[in-house]
C-alpha cells in the first residue's frame, strides 16, 4: 500500500463488504457517542479552549518541557534517549534489547512504533516481537497495517481472524472457531505466555507529564500495564509533542480523550508509570527508558502546520471523515489516515510521495469540528496542496486547466463571454430527462464527473448575459 | 419618512450563472422583495477553486478585483455559502494591516449568503408562495460550519404555506454530500458512494424534493439522482422561496400570508 496509489485504492476499499459494514456501523455510532459524552461536560467549548492553548504554550516551551520531564525520569532511575529520525529510534531500541539480552519483546499498540517501523527493525535483528493489543495483534499475524489510529482490525470481520487464528494458532480443535468468545480465549492463552516470556515490554505513551515525570498510557485492555511490569525491561517510545506541563494539564486532556475518541469519560486503563521498580515494590521493570522521537516534528514549530503538534490521537476526524468512513485506513496507504493522516503524512515523508492525500478531502470541515484540540485541518490540507501545486506534483490534470481558468475569471468579459459559450453548448448537447434535461457524457471530456452522475442540463444563457440584455431594453425603452 | 433604500450587489456565483440562471433571478426578487436596491455589477469569479487548490496567489488576485467589483454597495449577497465563505477568507489572503486586508474585512463585513441575509434583514417573507410539498434540506459544508447556516432556510421555508420539511437521519444530517469541487471529479468514485448516503437519507424521509443553498451540492446531488434514474429534484432554497422553483407545482401567494 502506498499512498501515489490512493484512487485505485480508494476505490477497491468500496467494493470491500466487510470493511463497509464496519465503516458504516462506525459513521452511525461513533457521533452520535461522541456528542453524547461531550454534553455531560460542564463547558465542552471552554475545555476544549483550554486544552487547544495549553497545547500551543507547550509546543511553545517544548525543549525545556522535555528537558525538565528527562531529569524527573533520570532521578527516578531511568533513562531517556532522544531519537533525531526513525532509523534512530529504531537502532537505540535494538541496542537496548541487546544490551538487556532480549530475545522476546511483547509491545502495546503505539502508533510512533508503526511510524518508524520499529517491528520490522527489531525482528531483522532476530528478536520475537508480539504485539497485545487485540486487534493489533490480529493484524500482526496477518502481516498488515492498522486501518484505524484505535482500531487496528477495523476493516475486518469475525470470519477473517477466524481463519487468521486457525493458520497461525496451531492448537487442536474439535470445530471450526464461530464466537467471537472462543477467539478471544484462544488470543489470550497465546498472548498470556507472551507476556510471561518476555524479555522487554515496549509501550508508546499517550502524553508525558513535565512536573511528575510521569509516561502516560491508556488503553481498554490492560495489555499495555502487562506489557510494561512483566518483562524486566520497558522501553517507552513516543513522539516529543507528548509532553505536558502538569497532571493539572494531564487532566484537560484526559477528559477529552476518551470522550472524542470513543464517546467514555475515561478508557478503561489509565496507567502513570515513573520509572523502575523501587526497593519494596512488589512488581515492575528493572530497567526504564525512553525514547523521544522527533522523526520530523520540530520541522514543524514556527510554519502554519505547527497546530499539528497539538494532536492527542483521538481518532474523532477519522470517525467523522466522508471519505475515511468511505474508504478506511489502507486506502491512503500512510501509517497515520484520515483526515490528521492527510495533514500529518506529508511532513513526515514529503509531500512528493503523499500527495493525493491532502487532496482525498471534500474540506468539508468536520475534522477541524470535532478535534478536541481545534487543528485546522482544512487550512493545513490546504498548504499541502499549494505545495503540490508549486511543486508541480499533478493529482490530475487539473494544473493547467486551473493556470487557464485563473486567466479567465480574472477577465470578466471574456469569462462570462466563455461561461456563456458553454451554457449554450451545454444546453444543445442535452437530452429530455423527464421534465427536465441532462447531459449523459461528453467524450472524453469530463470523464470524473460523468463516471458517476449526468449533468444537470443549463438553460442555454447565463444570467448575466440576461440582466445586460434586459437592462439594455429597459434603458431603450 | 422611509429609509433610504439601501443596495445589495448580487454575487451571482459562476455555476448559478452559467448552469442554473433561475437562482440567480430568484434571489434577485428575493432582494427585492424584501426592499433593497439590487444591482449586478459585471464579475468574474471569486476564487474558491483557487483557494481550495492552493492557489493563494491566485485567490488573491481575484479577491482584490471582487473587491473593487464591490465596491461601495451596502451588502453583497450569493445564493451560495461557499462562495460567500470564500469573501469571508480574503482578509486572510493578505499581509495583516495592509490596505488590502482592510478593504477584504471591509468586504467581508458586508457579504452574506441569501438565506442568512433574510433572516437578519426580512426574516417574515413578503409574498411567502403556497408550495403543496415535502422537502428535505441539506446543509452545505460551508454555509454551516464556516457561517452557520442551520436554522435561517429552515425558518425561511417553514413560512410557506403547504410546505412540510422532513430532517434527515441525525448520522448523514451532518455529513457532507461528497461534492468538494475538484474532489467530485478526482475521485469521483468516492464522491459518488458518499451522495448515495446522502440521497438514501433523503428518499428514506420520503420528501418530494431535495432543497439545498449551494449549487455545487445540488448540481452534484442530481446528476446523481439523475444517473440512478430517480424521480426525485435538488432545487435550490432562493428558487423555493421566490415561489420559482421550475415544474415545482408552487403556487402564488395565497392571501393567508402577510403578501
Amino acid at each position: 500500500m502506498d499512498s501515489r496509489d490512493f484512487p485505485a485504492q480508494a476505490a477497491a476499499a468500496l467494493e470491500q463488504p466487510t470493511l463497509q459494514r464496519s465503516l458504516a456501523a462506525m459513521r452511525t455510532a461513533m457521533p452520535g457517542l461522541r456528542a453524547t459524552a461531550l454534553a455531560g461536560l460542564p463547558d465542552y467549548p471552554a475545555l476544549r479552549a483550554r486544552a487547544r492553548d495549553m497545547r500551543d504554550a507547550s509546543i511553545g516551551s517544548l525543549g525545556e518541557l522535555l528537558r525538565a520531564y528527562e531529569a524527573r525520569v533520570i532521578a527516578a532511575g531511568g533513562t531517556v534517549h532522544w531519537a533525531r529520525n526513525a532509523e534512530e529510534a529504531c537502532r537505540i531500541v535494538g541496542e537496548l534489547c541487546d544490551a538487556a539480552g532480549a530475545r522476546r519483546v511483547i509491545k502495546s499498540k503505539s502508533m510512533v512504533t508503526e511510524e518508524i517501523g520499529l517491528n520490522d527493525s527489531l525482528q531483522r535483528r532476530g528478536l520475537q516481537v508480539t504485539e497485545t493489543d487485540l486487534g493489533e495483534y490480529i493484524i500482526q499475524l496477518r502481516g498488515e497495517r492498522p486501518s484505524h489510529i484505535l482500531a487496528p482490525a477495523l476493516h475486518l470481520g469475525l470470519a477473517d481472524v477466524a481463519a487468521t487464528f486457525e493458520q497461525h494458532h496451531r492448537r487442536p480443535r474439535a470445530e471450526p472457531l464461530r464466537e467471537a468468545e472462543d477467539m478471544l480465549a484462544e488470543a489470550r492463552a497465546e498472548l498470556r505466555a507472551a507476556f510471561l516470556g518476555a524479555d522487554v515490554g515496549i509501550t508508546g505513551a499517550n502524553f508525558l507529564v513535565a512536573e511528575t515525570g510521569a509516561a502516560v498510557i491508556v488503553t481498554n485492555e490492560g495489555n499495555a500495564d502487562l506489557s510494561m511490569t512483566l518483562p524486566a525491561t520497558h522501553i517507552v517510545v513516543t513522539g516529543i509533542e507528548k509532553v505536558v506541563p502538569t497532571l493539572e494539564d494531564l487532566g484537560v486532556l484526559l477528559r477529552l480523550l476518551a470522550r472524542s475518541a470513543i464517546g467514555e469519560p475515561l478508557s478503561a486503563y489509565t496507567t502513570l508509570v515513573h520509572g523502575p521498580r523501587r526497593p519494596g515494590d512488589a512488581a515492575g521493570p528493572r530497567a526504564f527508558h525512553v525514547v523521544l522521537v522527533d522523526n520530523g516534528r520540530s520541522s514543524l514549530l514556527g510554519t502554519t502546520q505547527q497546530p499539528l503538534l497539538r494532536c492527542i490521537r483521538c481518532s474523532a476526524c477519522l470517525n467523522h471523515c466522508p471519505v475515511y468512513t468511505s474508504v478506511g485506513g489502507h486506502a491512503y496507504g500512510s501509517v497515520y489516515s484520515g483526515p490528521i493522516g492527510a495533514a500529518l503524512t506529508p511532513a513526515l515523508t514529503g509531500i512528493a510521495a503523499a500527495a493525493h492525500l491532502p487532496n482525498a478531502s471534500t474540506l468539508c470541515g468536520r475534522c477541524e469540528d470535532v478535534c478536541p484540540v481545534a487543528i485546522p485541518i482544512p487550512d493545513i490540507l490546504r498548504h499541502w496542496r499549494s505545495q503540490a501545486l508549486a511543486a508541480r506534483i499533478g493529482t490530475g490534470p487539473e494544473r493547467p486547466g486551473l493556470r487557464a481558468w485563473r486567466y479567465l475569471a480574472a477577465h470578466p468579459w471574456l469569462y462570462g463571454r466563455v461561461l456563456a459559450l458553454a451554457a449554450r453548448v451545454l444546453r444543445l448537447l442535452s437530452v429530455p430527462a423527464g421534465a427536465r434535461r441532462r447531459l449523459r457524457g461528453l467524450g472524453s471530456l469530463g470523464r470524473g464527473w460523468f463516471a458517476w452522475r449526468d449533468l444537470p442540463a443549463p438553460d442555454g444563457e447565463t444570467f448575466q448575459e440576461r440582466w445586460r440584455r434586459r437592462r439594455l431594453r429597459q434603458r431603450g425603452a | 419618512m422611509t429609509a433610504p433604500t439601501r443596495s445589495v450587489a448580487l454575487l451571482v456565483t459562476c455555476l448559478v450563472d452559467a448552469l442554473r440562471p433561475s437562482v440567480a433571478e430568484a434571489t434577485v426578487a428575493l432582494l427585492g422583495q424584501a426592499g433593497f436596491a439590487v444591482a449586478v455589477p459585471r464579475q468574474g469569479c471569486c476564487g474558491q477553486p483557487l483557494l481550495n487548490a492552493g492557489d493563494a496567489d491566485g485567490a488573491a488576485d481575484l479577491a482584490r478585483r471582487m473587491i473593487a467589483v464591490f465596491a461601495g454597495y451596502d451588502f453583497v449577497v450569493a445564493p451560495s455559502g461557499s462562495c460567500i465563505a470564500t469573501l469571508r477568507e480574503y482578509p486572510r489572503l493578505f499581509a495583516p494591516g495592509s490596505a488590502d486586508a482592510a478593504a477584504a474585512q471591509d468586504l467581508a463585513a458586508r457579504a452574506f449568503e441569501i438565506c442568512d441575509f433574510l433572516d437578519r434583514h426580512a426574516a417574515v417573507l413578503e409574498n411567502a408562495p403556497r408550495w403543496d410539498a415535502s422537502v428535505a434540506y441539506h446543509d452545505a459544508c460551508s454555509g454551516l460550519r464556516q457561517l452557520g447556516i442551520r436554522n435561517q432556510p429552515r425558518a425561511l421555508l417553514s413560512q410557506l404555506p403547504g410546505l412540510e420539511l422532513r430532517e434527515l437521519a441525525t448520522a448523514e444530517a451532518a455529513e457532507c454530500c461528497g461534492f468538494g469541487g475538484l474532489f467530485c471529479v478526482k475521485y469521483p468514485a468516492v464522491s459518488a458512494q458518499i451522495a448515495d448516503r446522502k440521497l438514501d437519507a433523503v428518499l428514506a424521509t420520503g420528501a418530494d424534493f431535495l432543497v439545498g443553498g449551494d449549487l455545487g451540492c445540488l448540481l452534484h446531488l442530481e446528476g446523481r439522482l439523475q444517473r440512478r434514474g430517480l424521480p426525485l429534484r435538488a432545487v435550490h432554497v432562493a428558487e423555493a422561496l421566490a415561489g420559482q422553483v421550475p415544474g415545482g407545482g408552487q403556487g402564488p401567494a395565497d392571501g393567508s400570508g402577510r403578501g
